[in-house]
């Protein structure tokens, strides 16, 4: 074990980027998903025309370059940071996510969802805690000049 | 069931798309810069490799199955339940990767799965 190096203001800019990017995409995907009513997926020409539906909204465009700002900033702090302190950082994704739902589409979430969640966030943070690589001896790092 | 299909494939499917996209990825080599042309390389040798395709198609199946998932249900609901991809990528790294799984590691692929079980339960 390496000693916890200090945060850097970097880090806990790209933390929070990820954590409000994430969750955002996907509540803006809900929002624009929540009004088209029936998705018909057969015949093909109907097919064409749910996806052409889909892709008018404003809302899924907006989260999709949410999830792509997400997957930038999660890349980008990868490139630095250890994958070992990113991943159960971004465990708090599954509370916002909750939040913006309740905040920004009026979605009712009982007790027990939020326990539910919780109960996630605890688990995704121990997975996150434990060794992310196990097929060979960590060496890497100084292969990288 | 529709619910049942459709979260199986966005767990499913995602899970084995990343899986996929792990596995060419881990073939074509490490990145050296991030220098743009490096970056155009690297994405050229991705393309060449038959692992590549399967793990993009199957992260697009799974990106529509969470679309209409995402149409039927509040995404309060919808996102937890996709954590449930921790526990499938946890057998798939075992099975498919050869990756081992350590004790601490089922520990919260367990807490996941009783999180996502409350999940449910609260949606009654």
């Amino acid at each position: 074990m390496t000693p916890h190096k200090p945060l850097h203001l970097k880090t806990f800019l790209m933390i929070a980027v990820m954590v409000i990017a994430g969750p955002l995409g996907n509540v803006l995907l809900g929002k624009g998903m929540k009004h088209m009513g029936d998705l018909t997926l057969w015949p093909p020409p109907e097919l064409l025309h749910t996806a052409l539906r889909i892709f008018a909204s404003p809302s899924i465009w907006l989260g999709i370059a949410s999830l792509v700002t997400f997957m930038l900033a999660y890349m980008l702090v990868l490139s630095w940071a250890d994958y070992s302190f990113v991943q159960p950082a971004s465990s708090l994704a599954y509370g916002v996510v909750a939040l913006l739902g309740y905040l920004m589409l009026g979605e009712r979430v009982s007790p027990l969802r939020w326990a539910g969640i919780a109960v996630i966030c605890l688990g995704v943070f121990v997975v996150g805690r434990t060794n992310p690589r196990t097929t060979e001896p960590s060496n890497e790092g100084t292969s990288l000049a | 069931m529709k619910q049942l299909i459709l979260f199986a494939l966005i767990v499913v499917a995602g899970t084995g798309g990343e899986l996929c996209v792990s596995r060419a990825m881990k073939q074509v080599g490490e990145a050296t810069s991030f220098h743009p042309l490096e970056i155009a390389k690297v994405i050229l040798r991705a393309l060449r490799l038959p692992w590549m395709w399967v793990g993009v198609g199957m992260m697009a199946t799974a990106f529509f199955a969470l679309l209409g998932a995402l149409s039927m249900y509040n995404v309060s609901f919808v996102v937890p339940v996709t954590a449930l991809s921790y526990v499938a990528g946890a057998f798939g790294g075992l099975a498919f990767l050869n990756e081992r799984v350590s004790r601490q590691r089922w520990l919260g692929v367990l807490l996941v799965a009783i999180g996502v079980t409350l999940v449910f339960l609260g949606n009654r």
